[in-house]
């Protein structure tokens, strides 16, 4: 507590870099791991491919995808891009099977509606299959949002700055108070993510938590 | 005018759903589709709006061949109902009802002002429109899945079993309110169901399908009933088809009797062994024993109420049954407005039955011997 409050404009700074790198990835990956995961459901041939590789990712030891990362997009060693790049590969690589599962799982009845009043191509992904998709995307968005704000700690063995930076600090010169912090900020902000994304996904379904059964 | 011809689906793993398919739905009547599960029934109705394309043959509407237009543009001018309603659950009942209008690009005023109009057209409280599909009873999504169908007012409706996931009293209601909507709209509707009750109900024309998918006979109701092209149609209109008929048979030949009747409230006068008792209005509301009424007024408690009350414009068997349930023989049969005029016994209905004429038989074809014509006439 004494070492947080002796350096709390540090930890928030670092907080917020935390924040950054995991964050965007987040985002971004969502967005990329829609096209992919609607491919796998659209044409079932694919399914097997882009599920297997994307998960495969997954698998990379993230160090690994840090130092290689400048190799493949041509960056500095030291570019937080490096980063925001390889997080989002990870998001990718959690998302984009939710993302399948999201869209297969929407009730057959519903998508024969859909094709019966003449839904088709994007109308039908964003007018009826995203939205139902919602609450299993969500899930999966809660798990990789905690995932990359644990991987992304690991940034600052190649010297890209967030709370991180606490860990192996406070481990190198055994300040068990930077230590203790930089574990509950990380945690704090797992879990203020976690809930802005239970919070979202209830605004996006409100057909969810419409009160009251069958009248 | 819908048209079926020669048409047939095989599916990819060799099932044949449908063989040979020829059929046609006239403007403005239901045409139902029955037969056992698995007959090609679905298959059928989805190769109308193109979910499932033909292997062989062609449908057309109206004359133009199904298969040259888009497919999309060609299911929203189609209404599609199905069991279970397939609402939209991310969806109010309002914005569900919108969904084809909105597809077709009418501006937001007019898809709110159309959807609430239908929410009333199908029965339904207006309060129920900003509520989403889990939050109603599931004769109330069917109705919510009506008015989606009808929403753009296409010419044609396909129905799949729409019905048959309901309990037998909200079925026998929508049922009623579906034909009065059909007396107005005067939709051409391919009707699918399992039950030859609903069949023979709701069709004009009646398609029996047997497994394999081949047509074993297509016939208005009542030739359906009285000249079955073969065994398995006979088997599935079921033993008492000639009990059945009867309800298409109208009843203007039978000679009422007038009967005496007593207003609940007041002491009967007769001494007959049953009387008649009617509200103010003269609607009959049940018999009573006058013998063990005795000096009293009539109270609702000492009604029986057995007997069931037919309409004198309704069929023959209305009246016989009217007849038949009643525990005074006498059968009550009632005016357009339910105000009584008058009774009828078992024995005059069925001399009244022996003297109908039964649909004559077309020797020549008899598969579509009875069925209608284009312009849905007898053909
Ligand atoms: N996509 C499909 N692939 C293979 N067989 C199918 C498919 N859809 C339906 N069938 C088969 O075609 C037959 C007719 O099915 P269907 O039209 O659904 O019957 P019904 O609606 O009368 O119950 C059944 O034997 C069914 O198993
Ligand atoms: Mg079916």
């Amino acid at each position: 507590m004494d070492w947080f409050l002796a350096n709390w404009p540090r930890v928030i700074d670092l907080a917020g870099s935390h924040l950054y790198l995991s964050g965007v990835p987040l985002v971004v990956g969502l967005v990329l791991s829609v096209p992919l995961g609607w491919a796998a459901v659209r044409w079932r041939a694919s399914y097997p491919a882009i599920i297997t590789s994307s998960g495969l990712l997954y698998t990379i030891p993230s160090l690994a995808l840090f130092i290689v990362m400048p190799l493949i997009l041509g960056t500095r060693i030291l570019d937080p891009f490096n980063v925001l790049a390889a997080m989002t590969v990870y998001t990718l690589a959690l998302l984009v099977r939710t993302v399948a599962d999201g869209l297969s799982a929407v009730p057959d009845h519903v998508e024969q509606a859909a094709t019966a009043m003449g839904y088709g191509g994007l109308r039908r992904l964003f007018g009826v299959q995203l939205p139902l998709a919602v609450p299993v995307i969500a899930s999966g968005l809660r798990v990789a949002s905690v995932s990359n704000v644990s991987i992304v700690s690991v940034a600052s063995l190649i010297g890209v700055s967030q709370l991180g930076d606490l860990l192996i600090d406070g481990y190198q010169r055994v300040i068990y108070g930077e230590l203790l912090t930089g574990i509950l900020a990380c945690v704090v902000l797992a879990l203020a993510l976690d809930r802005l994304i239970v919070l979202g996904a209830r605004l996006l379904t409100p057909w969810q938590t419409a009160g009251g059964g069958a009248a | 005018m819908i048209r079926f011809d020669g048409v047939t689906k095989q599916f990819p793993d060799g099932t044949t759903a449908v063989d040979d398919l020829s059929l046609t739905a006239p403007t403005g009547k239901i045409t139902v589709l029955v037969g056992p599960s698995g007959c090609g029934k679905t298959t059928s109705l989805r190769m109308v709006n193109r979910m499932i394309e033909p292997t062989r043959g062609g449908i057309s509407l109206d004359g133009q061949d199904t298969g040259r237009m888009d497919a999309a543009e060609l299911r929203r001018g189609i209404g599609y109902v199905i069991q279970h309603a397939g609402l939209f659950p991310h969806r109010t009942v309002l914005d569900n009802i919108g969904t084809v209008p909105r597809l077709l690009g009418w501006d937001k005023k007019k898809v709110k002002d159309r959807s609430r109009e239908l929410l009333e057209v199908v029965g339904l409280d207006p309060k129920l429109g900003n509520r989403y599909p889990t939050q109603l009873s599931g004769g109330q999504q069917q109705r919510v899945g009506v008015a989606r169908a009808l929403a753009a007012d296409p010419p044609v409706m396909l129905m799949d079993e729409p019905f048959s996931a309901v309990d037998p009293i909200v079925r026998d209601q929508l049922q009623d309110e579906f034909l009065r909507l059909q007396d107005e709209l005067g939709k051409t509707i391919v009707f699918v169901t399992h039950d030859i009750d609903e069949a023979i109900k709701l069709g004009d024309q009646v398609a029996v399908l047997r497994v394999g998918g081949t047509l074993a006979q297509v016939a208005e109701p009542q030739y359906l009933l009285a000249h079955p092209a073969d065994d398995f149609v006979a088997d599935f209109v079921g033993k008492d088809r000639g009990y059945r008929a009867l309800q298409f048979e109208h009843a203007p030949r039978l000679t009422l009797h007038s009967e005496p009747s007593v207003v609940v409230g007041e002491t009967p006068s007769s001494r007959a062994s049953w009387l008649l008792v009617v509200d103010d209005d003269r609607t009959p509301l049940g018999w009573v024993e006058p013998a063990r009424v005795g000096d009293r007024p009539v109270a609702s408690e000492d009604l029986h109420r057995g007997g069931t009350v037919a309409r004198a414009s309704g069929s023959l068997r209305g009246a016989l049954d009217a007849a038949l349930s009643s525990p005074a023989r006498r059968g009550v049969l009632v005016d357009n407005d339910g105000v009584l005029v008058g009774t009828v016994r078992a024995h005059e209905v069925l001399t009244a039955i022996e003297e109908t004429e039964r649909p004559e038989r077309d020797e020549d074809d008899p598969v579509h011997g009875g069925a209608m014509d284009v312009s849905g006439e007898r053909g």
